[in-house]
């Protein structure tokens, strides 16, 4: 069977007009106010609800801003974006939903878990490099919260966090997509590595970094077979939410396939949060989690060169209360996108 | 009919869906070499093999996942759960010696400790006390307040009936029921015993 121009390997995508990323915005609460990339976010807020009357119109309110702050700062119209690429991680996705309404824009509602960051960029990125459109805007967000009451308990309720649980980023970030290359452009989406779903039969939702690791292993072993490189070829290979503990399970996975990637592997949920100090177990982790470290912190460092190129793979845990208490395993998925100084 | 015809995999179709499918799970110990030559035993020994591997890594989770000091979680849960019966006690001793017999003061006790652990609750006290007493502050009566107080804020914001109404026993439910139908459980045999003539 002839392939498209576009394929590559078994799952993955070149793009040849790359996607570039001109703008991002990104907005985050109180605890991460208190991180160590706490600097480069746009916007902080002290108050958790963000004036909002519950945790769910605060996630919403958490998108609507991420989306403003990236708009306003490349200057575009909301009239002149094609699309929205959206996601969080509340039942039926109501932060986007509601957050997203008012801007009219042409939306395409997502879930991935916590993946969902990775998700949005790769079908983004695809839409605008297949020349689909000219602008679009991808945005994830999750809110520590209002995922607390999705999944585990009530905030309140006296219950204890086992050491390799996560803490969920309450966050938001948003990126503006463009086919035209503009002098504002932070980096350019070149490759895409759509993660399959891995179940390694991992029980326990207390430790999350674990059940995502295998997934994240597989697609880092398929985009390197797949673009036929080596973990040499990227300056950092930065995963979502493992955590301190899944990032351990993700060196050993590998390593049993030959590949080492130690050296220039990051994590999001260990950088947004100092896991020695802010006591979030094992390290930070949501859609939010992702999407704010890129923003404020893996965007700036490619846009100045600093680093070359990134695979960029939010991981997700995909898993409900329902699914949970059935006594289903967790399976995770892993999204990869190749970014690359511009 | 139609979806029958497609799921259906011929077992040589099953064995080169093996042999291409060279993926990540290949990355897990080798193991032993099943009895691959039959024909059945593509999809079988498949099967088996991700049995195998998902059992390997649950295993190797295991190693990696830190646990907290079970000794010293002990001791912080005795602190905690200590505190709070010491608290009862003074209420106990205080009613008293103001004349009240022994079990209206033990009422009292459990009355103020209930509203003690639904104003700390309240006051996003009680949480951090159970993340450092752990069972300290979930066994006692006001851990049992917390269970109960807790739906009740969170689900505020969904209304008084379907909020708070439908979810305020959310955790507490299942100690309520299975205490109820274990107190049932006994006054039958309680009652088998005295018809008996054993109790």
């Amino acid at each position: 069977m002839k392939k498209s121009m576009f394929e590559v390997g078994r799952s993955s995508v070149n793009l040849p007009m790359p996607a570039y990323i001109s703008g991002c915005g990104c907005i985050a609460g109180s605890k991460e106010a208190q991180g160590p990339i706490a600097d480069e976010i746009d916007s902080l807020s002290t108050d958790d609800k963000f004036g909002m009357d519950s945790w769910e119109a605060a996630e919403s309110y958490l998108q609507k801003e991420a989306v403003r702050i990236v708009l306003e700062k490349s200057g575009a119209d909301k009239k002149e974006i094609r699309y929205m690429f959206a996601g969080d991680l509340l039942g039926q996705s109501i932060a986007s939903s509601f957050g997203l309404l008012d801007y009219e824009i042409p939306h395409f509602g997502l879930y991935g878990a916590c993946s969902t960051c990775g998700e949005s960029l790769s079908l983004g990125a695809m839409t605008i490099g297949t020349g689909l459109a000219s602008k679009v805007v991808c945005v994830t967000s999750s809110h520590f919260a209002s995922a607390e009451k999705e999944f585990r308990f009530p905030l309140e309720y006296g219950a204890q966090r086992p050491k390799a649980s996560t803490w969920t980023v309450t966050g938001s970030g948003a990126f503006l997509l463009m086919g035209e290359r503009t002098t504002a452009a932070l980096a350019k989406i070149t490759g895409i590595t759509t993660g399959r779903i891995i179940d390694f039969g991992v029980k326990d939702n207390a430790n999350m970094g674990c059940a995502m690791a295998p997934a994240a292993a597989d697609t880092i072993w398929q985009h390197l077979e797949d673009f036929g490189r080596a973990p040499q070829d990227y300056d950092r290979i930065i995963t979502g939410d493992l955590g301190q503990i899944g990032s351990r399970a993700l060196y050993d996975l590998l390593k049993a396939k030959g590949i080492e990637i130690e050296d220039r592997h990051m994590d999001c949920g260990t950088t947004i949060f100092d896991i020695e100090e802010q006591e979030v177990g094992s390290g930070g982790s949501g859609c939010g989690c992702a999407a704010v470290t890129l923003a404020a912190h893996i965007l700036p460092r490619i846009k100045s060169g600093e680093w070359q190129r990134v695979l960029f793979l939010p991981t997700g845990a995909l898993l409900s209360k329902t699914s949970f208490n059935e006594g289903l395993a967790v399976p995770g998925i892993a999204h990869a996108v190749v970014l690359e100084h511009v | 009919m139609v979806n029958e015809e497609r799921i259906r995999i011929s077992p040589d179709a099953a064995k080169e869906i093996q042999e291409n499918s060279e993926t990540l799970e290949g990355a897990m110990p080798p193991q032993e070499s099943s009895s691959a030559g039959a024909d059945k035993a593509g999809v079988g020994s498949r099967e088996q093999e991700k049995e195998k591997q998902k059992q390997e890594y649950n295993e190797y989770v295991k190693q990696v996942t830190p646990t907290k000091n079970l000794w010293w979680q002990m001791c912080k849960a005795f602190i905690v759960g200590g505190g709070f019966c010491v608290i009862g006690q003074f209420i106990l001793n205080t009613c008293e010696s103001l004349g009240m017999d022994k079990e209206t003061s033990g009422s009292w006790a459990s009355l103020l400790l209930v509203l003690l652990s639904v104003i700390l609750t309240g006051l996003h006290l009680y949480q951090c006390l159970a993340a450092w007493g752990g069972a300290g502050a979930l066994v006692p009566i006001t851990g049992f307040a917390n269970s109960v107080a807790s739906p009740a804020i969170e689900y505020k914001s969904e209304g008084q009936v379907f909020g708070i109404g439908v979810k305020i026993f959310t955790i507490a439910g299942p100690v309520i029921l299975y205490g109820v139908f274990t107190s049932w459980l006994l006054g039958v045999f309680y009652w088998i015993g005295i018809v008996l003539g054993v109790v």
